[in-house]
């Protein structure tokens, strides 16, 4: 929009543009972008095999992919608030360590969950005090407590694994409520809650504040370390949560679980649109995005496309992915 | 009434000392060197107190055998930094470099060694090329495009290598040799990690387009306002670093003897944005110098040797090197800011 147009033409114009803007935001919206791509892939996959469309079969796959989602639900909140954590994989390794480590010591399967979801929150408090009290960028803290945490792990376990928990605990995604795993059923419902939160409540609508504009939500009195401190602590939470999923799905614990998997939950926070310089983004997309990961990857190792090559194309959609929506977003923009 | 005015003379004699004294060391804390200097040598003195072994020649000597890997790449990740940008993808640009470097090697054992390195470098610079490209033309997040680049060069690295490892025999002796030895003394490996820090200084002090870089990183609208182009910057400081990558890679191969296309590489890029915030390298842009980095590049060196002499059990050297990064960082900041008081008084900076 030029300069020299005077605001009255340019409400006209807008006006008379309504019906076509409206058709372009929700074209914008990168939900849209990563649904159409969904379609497109299950499409391309069911072609390619015919044992793809099978929904019992894409559920009983992703109980593999659901640990990731679930932290990656929670870090799309830590994101749109401005923040990152990277300290995600090592904390869910941590956690892990800690609830195999107290089963062995014979403490009961309650107890020595509380005690990891605890462990949890006690390392999501740690990244959260550096990040509001010392100031320290988010994600530069969140690297140090990253090799941290997994040292950490690696001082509990050593270089062995824990197994032989009890045969309740195991196998966590044989289990189904009706015919859905249990894990999907957790993310399913965990995206609901937090979907939920973020777009309804007043917490919510803060985070977006904060992302937004941080000094801005600080002068209208938004309690911006309170919340920062609150979702710091539910990244850890959430990761101990996967983390003790990951444990029951596996049946043993080892403390390398899940190295290098803060790369691929920070891909899947920024595949469903989230914006990494904070203030936007939706759980509905990064819980798209999820199930576009489930798709692609089983798509793939139907067709028996290598993991290498699985590599290869998660990184060009990523590029190409944002790429799009940018060009969208500009152009609407203009 | 005399004396009291002697007293009044010598009191304010003293004031004054004491002011300068303050004024100078509060000047010698805003060099933003200083904090992880005073960092540097507290924990030499600290381990030295523990393990007196730990301060002699021979520890100067380890340390510098560990660096000169992270070093080289994490003055390609400073010069980024500072342009505000950030390379996730270092890590993979390394194991592709060395791969490729490995494969030259492997398939021409008679050709010299300038060709690998020569290659080397110039396949990280094609991909940090590639990565300059993508951020400046379509003006997305360097996070993103890296994070995004780390998968895709990974992925290729692993079908151009076949999956299989560039073994010990395949990599030549002279190449191995670099990292041991040199008619010096000092390995070759640590030479050209030094030379590289110095013409990086030279680079970033001394020319314009150094210059440039530290403008489009403190402020990129000013930057554009006083003239210079951001397009060019940003292309040259992702093709740097990915050059310095490259380098980086053949050191490995020199180093380690080997490069698995599933190792060599992975989560390098952490160890080396570590380095260089540790030094003092803002992550926000415009700040840093290479003297800063060097520092970090040595003090984690120096943590890591430390360790195992301090008789650490080999589990829990992980754990204390991340508690010191978190340490370093914590100091760094507040010896910045004069003192711990300094580091809750910024409530409205953000």
């Amino acid at each position: 929009m030029s300069s020299t147009e005077t605001p009255l033409q340019a409400a006209h114009g807008r006006k008379s543009l309504l019906p076509a803007l409206r058709w372009r935001t929700i074209i914008i919206r990168p939900e849209t972008a990563i649904l159409l791509l969904i379609v497109l892939i299950a499409t391309l996959a069911s072609r390619l095999s015919p044992y793809f469309a099978n929904i019992a079969f894409i559920l009983e796959s992703s109980t593999y992919y659901v640990e990731f989602s679930l932290i990656a639900l929670v870090l799309t909140l830590v994101i749109i608030a401005g923040e990152i954590d990277l300290s995600i994989a090592s904390m869910m390794a941590l956690s892990a360590c800690v609830f195999a480590v107290a089963v062995r010591a014979g403490v009961s399967i309650p107890i020595a969950m509380t005690a990891s979801l605890g462990s949890g929150l006690v390392m999501g408090a740690l990244n959260g005090f550096l990040v509001t009290i010392f100031r320290l960028p988010s994600i530069v803290v969140t690297i140090g407590t990253l090799t941290l945490y997994r040292g950490l792990a690696q001082v509990l376990v050593g270089d062995r694994s824990i197994g032989s928990f009890p045969s309740w605990f195991v196998g966590i995604d044989f289990r189904s409520i009706g015919r859905v795993p249990v894990p999907v059923v957790i993310f399913v419902t965990a995206a609901i809650v937090l979907g939920l939160g973020l777009s309804s409540t007043i917490y919510g609508r803060q985070i977006y504040q904060i992302g937004a504009n941080e000094i801005a939500a600080r002068h209208v009195g938004i309690h911006v370390d309170r919340i920062k401190m609150g979702l710091f602590l539910a990244s850890g939470f959430g990761s101990a949560i996967a983390g003790l999923m990951m444990a029951s799905r596996l049946g043993s614990v080892r403390y390398d679980l899940a190295t290098g998997g803060e790369l691929q939950i920070v891909l899947i926070a920024m595949l469903g649109g989230t914006s990494i310089f904070g203030g936007r983004g939706t759980i509905l997309g990064t819980f798209l995005a999820s199930w576009f990961l489930v798709i692609i990857a089983t798509g793939m190792t139907v067709a028996n496309i290598t993991i290498n090559a699985q590599l290869t194309v998660l990184g060009l959609l990523l590029i190409v992915s944002t790429i799009a929506t940018n060009i969208f977003y500009v152009r609407c923009h203009q | 009434m005399r004396q009291c005015l002697v007293r009044c003379i010598d009191d304010f004699a003293r004031n004054a000392t004491m002011n300068t004294m303050i004024r100078l060391a509060g000047r010698v804390a805003q060099v933003r060197e200083a904090g992880i200097a005073m960092i540097l040598v507290l924990f030499s003195l600290i381990a030295g107190a523990v393990e007196p072994r730990f301060l002699t020649g021979e520890t100067a000597r380890v340390v510098l055998l560990a660096i000169p890997l992270v070093l080289v790449a994490a003055m390609g990740q400073m010069i980024v930094i500072v342009a505000r940008h950030v390379d996730l993808s270092m890590g993979s640009i390394l194991g592709f470099s060395a791969i490729v470097g490995g494969l030259v090697f492997r398939d021409h054992p008679q050709w010299p060694l300038v060709i690998g390195f020569l290659v080397a470098i110039l396949v990280g610079a094609g991909l940090g090329l590639f990565n300059g490209l993508i951020v400046a033309i379509f003006k997305l997040p360097s996070i993103i495009v890296t994070l995004g680049t780390l998968s895709l060069y990974r992925g290729i690295l692993f079908t151009l290598s076949g999956a299989r490892q560039i073994d010990p025999n395949d990599i030549p002796e002279s190449l191995i040799r670099m990292a041991q030895t040199s008619p010096v003394g000092v390995p070759w490996i640590v030479i050209i990690a030094f030379a590289v820090a110095l013409v990086v200084h030279c680079f970033l002090k001394h020319t314009e387009a150094g210059r440039h870089i530290y403008a489009v990183g403190s402020n990129p609208v000013a930057a554009r306002l006083r003239g210079i182009r951001i397009f060019p910057v940003t292309i040259l400081v992702f093709t740097l670093s990915g050059a310095l990558a490259g380098l980086a890679g053949i050191f490995y191969a020199a180093r380690f003897g080997y490069v698995n296309p599933g190792i060599t590489g992975v989560g390098f890029e952490f160890t080396v944005i570590a380095a260089v915030v540790v030094g003092g390298v803002s992550i926000n842009g415009g700040v840093g110098s290479v003297l800063a980095t060097v520092l970090g590049v040595v003090l984690l060196g120096a943590v890591t040797v430390a360790l195992p002499i301090l008789g650490t059990s080999g589990f829990w050297q992980n754990a204390l090197y991340g508690a010191i990064i978190l340490i370093a960082l914590v100091l760094g900041r507040a010896v910045r800011q004069g003192g711990l008081r300094g580091l809750s008084a910024t409530k409205d900076a953000g």
